[in-house]
């Protein structure tokens, strides 16, 4: 009784227990938004193909170089806390299970071509006729509707098309797209805040909501006011390398090492005077009158950073970075993604979780950027092996019966 | 058109925004999604307002782009928080406040007795997001940060820019636009657990972090492969030794072109295809068996073969031509845009998302980036109602009109300089 009592007391309680997640997403976008679901105490079951696997379970990285359906971490890491199922969605009794798990769910995801659901006979309004308060959320590279919207694609030019490539790079050369497919990690927080204000809308009114959500038109508000620019004043910014009008020296200075550097940057007269007598205590050609104002500084800005540069190449640039930073002036060693396991500040907080996989043993992923004080998230268990839950799911969670299931299993549903 | 906040799906609740430019973004994502975002500001007005560009060139107080973009959708007030009046009537505003967002350094608020202790204290539901650079806590908790040094640790710059230069940020800073984002995030599962129990409880955002999970699986092929990948400017590495090709010269421009195997490799033989019937020789790039080639899979030999007939091909040709036969061939191929290319995107115009807004008090109409998500049905769950506000705008609405203070109270507050 005792026992009983205090186990009430201290539950480990998330934000999302009792929810439940019937997820078709693929790729990165769709499975890092929700994996912040699962983090958080969502029940969350990718619905996958056996047949047609997607895309990321065929992605480098493989322990010891071996490929192989359940192998890539790049999968694992990104479907963490999730139960998996494998259906042939175009199997004649897939639409039945499927409505019966819309039943189940309280939130549905997907990240298909527009009409891919609707082709399965799952669009919204046949999910919300079992489920009146379903929340669906579909994302797309540029939103249901319109000329364009079967136009295949994924993260990696949609950069270029949302306008960040032509921003990136040096002004002397060909643009470069920022790392990866980063329009896929700008749209997941946006996601995550829309699907859970319709959770809360769906709570109050008993109504679903259908959630479209372009990943074109969500990534164009991280350069908003350079659409203003044009909108408002018809100009269009070129450029700029790691320059900063309002800031000089600003930019990333080399360290000693092989590709070692350190980014700093003096917006203020303080953290200027701080560099200063950093760099040349004694005195020296950066205490002339072209470096005392900013606009000096601007005026001279190759010769500035070549003098910095010249000062930080003979230093480490851990070393340095403390020294800087404690005198006040803002500077960050460049991590690669090896410094990132090192990084101090991302130990203390604990950025990177363990997971041990039955394929692949112990892999890293990331916890959330963010600590809930009171019910923090937590990353426990990881990615499913291709259709690991059918039967705990199927039978377990949602009480299929021997029959049922086996006639799943035998007509091939189930694959 | 502007739409209404009864149809959008935060209509009921409240937040109270101290954020300045490094936090804006967050109380607008809440905003656009229908709550009621009352934004702080020091008397003077948000450092936020200095940030260009500018309307016109004009760098006046009203005119910052970046403010209007971020402080779209919210009502203005002023509130000294260094005052004790000020505080006074930020309490006042606690009360009733669903959600608080702040991005002082750690401890700013704490040391004017106004921390997140004390809005639990005088509301025990208020969701309370911080949003800081390294997060509360920590040995770089305290350091001083921007935009650079943020992407620099965040390990983002080490993967962008040429191989042959120093690493590079993307043209936009973004460091706090991650946090601030990933802010509207823990604010909406800190609030679904208070939607259930009433309870409140703070968020705590590093903006490092969330730049560290923009790395795809970087960090991974680190831990299993013990490799590093590089920046590899126009190419990408995509795993080990292996890189493809993504900006490439066309007549008039850039393109973004990804060779890709595996799932897509469909894309690749199309435009093969369309090379062929350009009169390139590509039996040999047809030969490959691109099918088994899934992501991070395609080698640097295999990558040879391909970039120069590739890009021979690309400079025959301008943008709008490889952007508009690539559409109908299912050619993975897009241009490398810009804003004037987003104003005129077809796809963008037929879902109407440039929303204009008007600025009164400029005697004009702006066309802004609209709802960043829409209802299935083409209906507004999220979306624009108001420009940004001018300084102090609100505070007669506010504090006399919700905190019922009279004129006189007002006065006093406004010559004390509390507001």
């Amino acid at each position: 009784m005792a026992q009983e009592s205090l186990a009430r007391k201290q539950p480990v309680r998330k934000p999302l227990d009792g929810v439940n997640v019937l997820d078709f997403c693929w790729v990165a976008v769709g499975p890092m938004t929700t994996k912040y679901l699962g983090e958080y105490g969502a029940a969350v079951v990718r619905v996958e193909s056996a047949k047609r696997p997607g895309t990321l379970r065929s992605a480098a990285p493989f322990r010891d170089g071996v490929s192989g359906i359940n192998r890539s971490t790049y999968f694992a890491s990104y479907n963490a806390n999730k139960m998996g199922i494998t259906v042939d969605m175009r199997h004649s009794r897939a639409r039945e299970l499927m409505l019966r798990l819309a039943g189940w769910a309280h939130i549905v995801t997907e990240n298909f071509t527009p009409g891919t659901m609707e082709g399965w006979g799952l669009g919204f309004e046949e999910l919300r006729a079992v489920n009146p308060g379903l929340v669906m959320f579909s994302a797309s590279m540029m939103g249901r509707g319109g000329p364009m919207e079967r136009q295949p694609g994924f993260g990696p030019v949609l950069s270029s098309l949302v306008g960040l490539t032509n921003l990136t790079g040096w002004p002397d050369r060909t643009p470069v797209n920022p790392y990866g497919a980063y329009t896929d990690f700008i749209v997941p927080r946006f996601a995550v805040a829309a699907i859970l204000a319709a959770l809360d809308y769906s709570r109050r009114t008993g109504e679903g909501r259908h959630l479209d959500l372009s990943q074109l038109e969500a990534s164009m508000h991280f350069l908003a006011p350079l659409l203003l620019d044009y909108t408002a004043n018809g100009r269009e910014q070129g450029r700029q390398g790691n320059r900063d009008a309002g800031a000089a020296p600003h930019g990333v200075y080399p360290c000693l090492g092989e590709d070692r550097w350190l980014a700093l940057a003096c917006r203020t007269d303080e953290q200027w005077q701080a560099l200063l007598n950093a760099v040349e205590p004694e005195g020296g050609p950066l205490h002339g009158d072209s470096f005392a104002t900013l606009l000096g500084r601007k005026a001279n800005e190759d010769e500035l950073d070549g003098l910095v540069a010249r000062w930080t190449a003979r230093q480490g640039q851990r070393a340095l970075m403390r020294r800087l930073q404690e005198a006040g002036v803002p500077a960050g060693m460049v991590n690669d993604p090896r410094d990132l396991f090192d990084d101090p500040q991302l130990q203390h907080r604990q950025h990177f979780r363990w997971l041990e996989h039955p394929e692949i043993g112990p892999y890293a992923t990331d916890r959330s950027e963010f600590e809930l004080s009171l019910t923090p998230g937590s990353l426990d268990t990881p990615a499913p092996l291709l259709g690991q839950h059918n039967a705990h799911f199927l039978r377990e969670v949602i009480g299929l019966s021997d029959d049922e299931y086996g006639s799943l299993e035998r007509d091939g549903v189930l694959e | 058109m502007a739409v209404s906040p009864d149809d959008l799906l935060l209509g009921p609740y409240r937040v109270l925004d101290l954020t300045d430019e490094r936090g804006l973004l967050c109380g607008k994502i809440l905003g656009d999604l229908g709550a009621d975002v009352v934004q702080v500001e020091p008397p003077g007005g948000s450092p936020a307002r200095r940030l260009g560009p500018f309307y016109g060139g004009d760098p006046g107080l009203d005119k910052s782009l970046f403010w209007w973009a971020y402080a779209a959708n919210k009502r203005g007030i002023t509130l000294d928080l260094e005052h004790s009046d000020g505080r006074a009537l930020l309490e006042r505003l606690a009360v009733s406040a669903d959600f608080v967002i702040e991005s002082f350094e750690p401890g700013y608020l704490d040391g004017l007795g106004v921390g997140y202790s004390r809005m639990l204290e005088l509301n025990p539901g208020a969701v309370v997001v911080s949003i800081t650079a390294f997060g509360q806590d920590g040995p770089y908790a305290g350091y001083p940060a921007s935009d650079i040094t943020g992407m620099a640790l965040g390990g983002f710059m080490h993967l962008t820019g040429d191989p042959d230069r120093a690493p590079l940020r993307p043209g936009f800073p973004h460091f706090y636009l991650h946090g601030s984002a990933a802010g509207a995030a823990g604010a909406m599962l800190a609030h679904t657990h208070r939607a259930l129990t009433g309870e409140g409880q703070r968020v705590d955002v590093s903006c490092q972090q969330a730049v560290a999970r923009t790395l795809a699986h970087a960090p991974q092929i680190w831990d299993i492969e013990g490799a590093v990948l590089q920046r590899m400017g126009v190419y990408r590495q995509t795993s080990g030794e292996n890189r493809v090709r993504i900006n490439w010269p066309c007549a008039d421009g850039y393109v973004n072109y990804m060779l890709q195997g595996g799932g897509v490799a469909a894309s690749t033989r199309a435009l093969f295809q369309w090379m062929e019937e350009d009169g390139f020789d590509v039996g040999q790039l047809q030969a490959i068996e691109w099918e088994n080639m899934g992501y991070g899979r395609i080698t640097p030999e295999v990558m040879d073969l391909v970039v120069g007939p590739m890009g021979d091909f690309f400079l025959r040709h301008t943008r709008e031509e490889l952007t508009r036969e690539s559409l109908s061939r299912r050619i993975l191929l897009f241009p490398v845009a810009t804003p004037s290319d987003l104003r005129r995107h077809p796809q963008l115009a037929a879902r109407g998302y440039f929303t204009p807004l008007e600025h009164p008090e400029l005697g004009t109409a702006v066309d802004y980036p609209g709802a960043f998500i829409k209802g299935g049905d083409g209906s507004a769950v999220a979306g624009l109602r108001r420009r940004a506000p001018l300084v102090g705008e609100h505070n007669l609405e506010i504090y006399g009109g919700e905190l019922g203070l009279s004129g006189d109270e007002i006065e006093s507050l406004r010559r004390g300089g509390a507001i």
